[in-house]
């Protein structure tokens, strides 16, 4: 016959004593009867739970139905009943956990609990345990697209040369994407920039013709009109060529153009300044290599390739010639020079008294060189199988 | 472009080129000097070395330096690397005969300024000789007749085109070079019957063109087994008129490539003879071909290369480094300018008639740099001390990508074109249409990143991935004329495009590990997700009102969208896309998109983070169970409390919403939490009760009934 809190209806001391003496020894009793983790489980409930736990019903058992010269008697009591009811669950769990940590030795008795951080020990039993090895619960993140990434690391080595940043138009004029960069109407220059044209241009002189930038070069021009040197930008920004997308060829791509003009800029700081940012790009062992090139804005003009960083400029891997360079150690990056001075004519700039470099690279090619992508599609289609990689 | 070793080898003594090693050096070295060398073959001789004869260089020859892309070019640039003689092409010619009747009238003096001639007699057109049509044969030139390939082997021996008539096929005996005639036609030597402009230059006879200019010969007076007498010619067009009429007629051939990038005005007369040596040695075999008369050598105008000057100062500023007089000469030599001494530190520079990209001081800086080798210069690294700048979004933009990041989103990247269809369909505004497009499918200008959000959303879809979530940042384009087939200016504006489909976690993986734990399964997207993500990224930017509204774009679920109003301009809307879009689309599944306007959004600045002390008095909440009409939305609930001004209202916040028999038909329950507070004391129960009575009143001013 389990213990039931009785409805008082006689408060005299006696009666009191005899029914806190009956709980106690009913609460002694029962925590010994505990045996496992959900048996001490109904325990906890039976006399503390919140809704009708014996604790609980005392308030309405024994408190509420005291008369008033009685009231502050019973209230004493049952205050003083709170900590020793707590103790004991407290006890009877520490004592099951003692049990269990102890198993196999011979305990002499269970330790109590002393203290308020005992407690606070969480209530949990074997029913509970969680296979911690499972994968946790992540909130997925997105992953940066590689070629943002890598035109921002880009930007990031020339930030820290103290060049600036300036964006431009993706749909141009044949003026800032051709003329003003020494690209003359008719030039068979032109050719090699596959252009995407506007359509109904016909009617405006050819300058004023709309076309996609072929290159993000035009930055330059529109940078050295709004300011005088010293000038230092890099210019981020999206391309286009009438390129069908393939493996290799896209007819967007990202291109990364940078101009430094001042009174003091030659040849050999352009030298000293892509291999620099190569470094910082690649690793300071990488080595570069400058050679002639053509491009109508710069002269002298450079193309520059960089030691393979795949078989760190052997031309072989493992006995084998190296797939990245074509066994020649080299990689074509980026193509560079001195400004043209018929380029500082076009932005009132005095080709006598100013000097400077330019040169541009392709995002897409450095990121497939660092990340091993090889088909150029798979940057532009959205693929999450193929971003989430790069998380 | 092949070359070949052994005929480079006629002009100047190669280094000792026996073996591969040797060979890959010459290679480096012209790749280093601007010839580059994309690749080589080579034969071994029966003594084990290398045959030259039959080894090909494959170059990649920058298009400023038509002079290189032949062999006595390369010749030229090996003689000044390795400082070695250049031996002079020079044609022995018999004697010649008579007088050649042939004249020469060049009516368009500015297009043609030069035009050479030469008669040959009695000829016997049969194949090469065996050295000539082998060397062709290297380069994969298929070789035709003694005649023909005597022009070939001189444009690859020295890149100058000429051509070769049968003389007896021009009328009158004369040749004219003459714009084109309105209504002329010309059977060019492709067989490929062609009317031409009256902007074509051609070369004519007494009747009819019998050639392009520069371009091609015509297919009725070209060489025959039947030519008996030849005329050969060589000539200087211009450049300009050469391309447009190769382009006009789209025909490329190996003489227009040459032309339109500039051809050596002096080399008229030596290639024209030239070409009759060779034809005149073929025939020795078959006894036949008599030279008739001199050359016929007709200057209209002359085209004279200034010299340049050449400061050596100059040459330290552009290049960093100086350079010694004694390398300057040499290898300017070696390249056949002539260099006389000028001032202090100066020379007067002739430039040779091959080199037309050479026309300014600049131009000759390059050919030292070139020939001195880049390598050669030293890295430095400039001093500077000018400003750094960021872009003026960059901050908003990084802002906003690390959110999207951070909440889920896969960054990608899109092309920028999408159909006229699409255009139409996600955009009113004005289509920019492409001149060339690479197809139909990809035919105008984005105005919208919603179709190919869509596109990328059905991608993956189609490939088994379900989960996705997807940003683009880019550019969309409109034309800022409503003319749009002749858009004057081209308007490009900054957007984020969103896209979502599958668990609201974005993750199957993480679904599967919830299913494990009851109550927390696996839930799909929903446009609340998509409210609360475009929630978070406006709340970088400070703003004074913010509603939400569903006045959305017809592409957009009609009851699942909505618009995001900041400060009067709407910033972004968003929402499941509309089931007939779906459909088309073929999208099986709820799929959400968004855009977000940066135009407008970067109108305002990013928040920047002021400190406020922290509440010392606590907070009261006050909920409030009331039933509205289904009319009554949660932001006409929210606008009427905070009309009420209460300074201390903290928050208002939906906590239940439900529907049941009980609420009745067109109406719902909701319980609405408010949270007040005072940043001075602790609020006391009548002004509490106070304010809630005022709540109260204006939610029963909605029509909403306050449930007990």
């Amino acid at each position: 016959m389990p213990y039931t809190v009785p409805h008082l209806t006689d408060f005299s001391t006696e009666a009191l004593d005899s029914a806190v003496r009956e709980l106690l020894s009913a609460l002694e009793q029962e925590s010994a009867a505990v045996g496992s983790e959900n048996d001490w489980k109904a325990f906890r409930d039976r006399w503390i739970a919140r809704k009708n736990g014996i604790f609980t019903q005392l308030n309405e058992l024994w408190l509420k139905p005291a008369p008033g010269p009685n009231k502050r008697d019973v209230g004493r009591r049952v205050n003083e009943l709170k900590p020793q009811i707590e103790q004991a669950v407290n006890a009877t769990y520490a004592r099951l956990v003692s049990g269990a940590l102890f198993k196999g030795r011979s305990v002499g008795r269970a330790r109590v609990p002393d203290s308020a951080q005992d407690s606070a020990v969480p209530c949990r039993d074997e029913s509970e345990r969680l296979d911690i090895t499972l994968p946790g619960i992540r909130r997925p993140l997105g992953a940066e697209h590689p070629v943002i990434k890598t035109m921002n690391e880009m930007i990031g080595v020339f930030r820290n040369l103290g060049y600036s940043v300036e964006e431009g138009p993706e749909i141009e004029t044949d003026f800032y994407n051709f003329e003003a960069l020494n690209f003359p109407p008719n030039h068979p220059a032109r050719d090699t920039q596959d252009t995407l044209f506007i359509a109904g241009q016909e009617s405006k002189p050819t300058r004023d013709r709309l076309l996609l930038r072929t290159h993000t070069s035009p930055v330059q021009i529109r940078t050295m009109q709004k300011m005088k040197p010293p000038v230092r930008v890099v210019c981020p920004g999206k391309v286009h060529r009438n390129d069908a997308l393939d493996a290799t060829h896209s007819p967007i791509f990202h291109q990364i153009e940078g101009l430094a003009v001042d009174t003091n800029i030659t040849f050999c700081d352009l030298k000293g300044t892509l291999d620099h940012a190569m470094k910082a790009m690649f690793g300071s062992s990488v080595k570069t290599r400058f050679y002639p090139s053509f491009f109508p804005f710069t002269e002298p003009s450079a193309d520059v390739q960089i030691s393979c960083i795949f078989c760190d400029g052997k031309g072989a891997r493992d006995g084998a010639p190296c797939r990245n360079c074509k066994a020649s150690g080299w990689i074509e990056l980026l193509g560079c020079g001195m400004v043209d001075p018929n380029v500082y004519g076009f932005v009132d700039y005095d080709p006598a008294k100013v000097s400077g470099f330019a040169f541009g690279m392709g995002v897409e090619r450095i990121a497939i060189l660092k990340h091993g992508v090889d088909d150029i599609q798979l940057f532009f289609q959205g693929d999450v199988r193929f971003l989430e990689q790069f998380l | 472009m092949k070359l070949s070793l052994g005929w480079i080898g006629d002009f100047v003594d190669l280094p000792e080129l026996s073996n591969l090693g040797a060979i890959d050096k010459i290679v480096e070295r012209l790749t280093m000097a601007g010839l580059a060398v994309e690749s080589f073959s080579v034969d071994l001789a029966e003594n084990g070395d290398v045959d030259l004869e039959q080894t090909a260089l494959d170059f990649d020859i920058t298009t400023n330096r038509p002079d290189a892309m032949n062999h006595y070019g390369v010749a030229r640039e090996v003689s000044a690397l390795y400082d070695l003689p250049l031996k002079p092409i020079a044609p022995k010619l018999p004697p010649a005969e008579g007088k050649s009747a042939v004249t020469i009238d060049i009516q368009e003096p500015e297009l043609c300024a030069r035009f050479t001639a030469r008669e040959i007699r009695g000829v016997t057109i049969g194949p090469s000789l065996p050295n000539i049509a082998s060397r062709l044969r290297l380069l994969d030139q298929r070789p035709i007749s003694n005649a023909v390939d005597a022009t070939n082997y001189v444009l690859w021996e020295s890149g100058k085109p000429t051509h070769v008539f049968d003389l007896d096929l021009l009328e009158g005996g004369r040749l004219v070079i003459r714009k084109a005639v309105g209504g002329e036609t010309l059977k060019t030597l492709d067989g490929v019957e062609r009317k031409l402009s009256t902007d074509d230059l051609v070369v004519a006879d007494a009747q009819k063109p019998v050639g392009l200019a520069g371009v091609m010969g015509g297919f009725d007076t070209m060489i025959t087994e039947r030519t008996k007498n030849v005329l050969i010619e060589s000539a200087w067009f211009d450049p300009a008129t050469v391309r447009r009429t190769s382009k006009r007629h789209g025909l490329h051939t190996d003489a227009s490539h040459r032309f339109e990038r500039g051809a050596d005005f002096e080399s008229t007369v030596i290639s024209t003879n030239r070409v009759a040596e060779l034809i005149l040695a073929s025939c020795t075999a078959f006894g036949g071909g008599t030279l008739i008369g001199d050359v016929i050598d007709v200057i209209a105008r002359k085209l004279d290369l200034a010299p340049v000057e050449l400061d050596l100062r100059e040459v330290h500023r552009v290049l960093g480094e100086k350079l010694g007089a004694l390398e300057i000469n040499r290898v300017l030599t070696r390249l056949g300018f002539t260099v006389l001494p000028g001032g202090e530190d100066t020379y007067l520079v002739h430039i040779p008639s091959w080199r037309l990209d050479v026309e300014r001081e600049i131009d000759i800086i390059e050919e030292l740099a070139r020939l001195h080798g880049y390598d050669k210069f030293a890295n430095t690294l400039p001093a500077y001390s000018g400003e750094v700048r960021d872009l003026p979004d960059a901050h908003k933009d990084a802002r906003l990508r690390s959110s999207l990041l951070a909440l889920g989103y896969n960054e990608a990247i899109s092309l920028t074109f999408i159909s006229k269809e699409d255009a139409k369909r996600f955009s009113t505004a004005p289509e920019i249409d492409l001149a060339n497009p690479l197809n139909e499918e990809a035919s105008v200008m984005r105005t919208s990143m919603v179709p190919s959000m869509l596109n990328m959303l059905a991608y993956n879809l189609n490939r088994g991935s379900d989960n996705v979530r997807l940003f683009e940042a880019g550019n969309v384009f409109e034309a800022s004329t409503a003319d749009a087939r002749s858009p004057e200016r081209a308007l490009e504006m900054k957007r984020i495009s969103l896209g979502a489909t599958g668990s609201a976690t974005g993750s199957a993986d993480v679904d599967v590990v919830r299913g494990l734990s009851p109550g927390a399964a696996a839930r799909p997207f929903s446009f609340f997700d998509l409210k609360g993500d475009v929630e978070s990224l406006l709340s970088s930017f400070s703003h004074w009102t913010l509603y939400y509204d569903a006045h959305t774009a017809d592409y957009y679920h009609p009851g699942r969208s909505a618009r995001a109003v900041l400060d009067g301009a709407t910033v972004a809307q968003f929402g499941q896309i509309h089931a007939e879009v779906a459909a088309a689309r073929k999208l099986r599944r709820d799929v959400f998109v968004g855009e977000i306007y940066l135009d407008r959004l970067y109108k305002h600045d990013l928040l920047h983070a002021r400190y406020e002390t922290l509440p010392r008095f606590p907070a009261v909440e006050r909920d409030f169970s009331f039933t509205f009409d289904d009319g009554v939305e949660f932001e006409k609930i929210h606008q009427s409390v905070s009309k009420l001004a209460i300074a201390e209202l903290r928050s208002f916040v939906p906590v239940e919403i439900f529907r049941d028999e009980k609420v009745g038909a067109g109406r719902y329950s909701i319980l609405l939490r408010s949270k007040l507070q005072s940043s001075e004391r602790t609020l006391r129960d009548d002004e509490v009760a106070q304010w809630a009575e005022q709540i109260v009143k204006a939610l029963e001013g909605l029509g909403g009934g306050q449930r007990t």
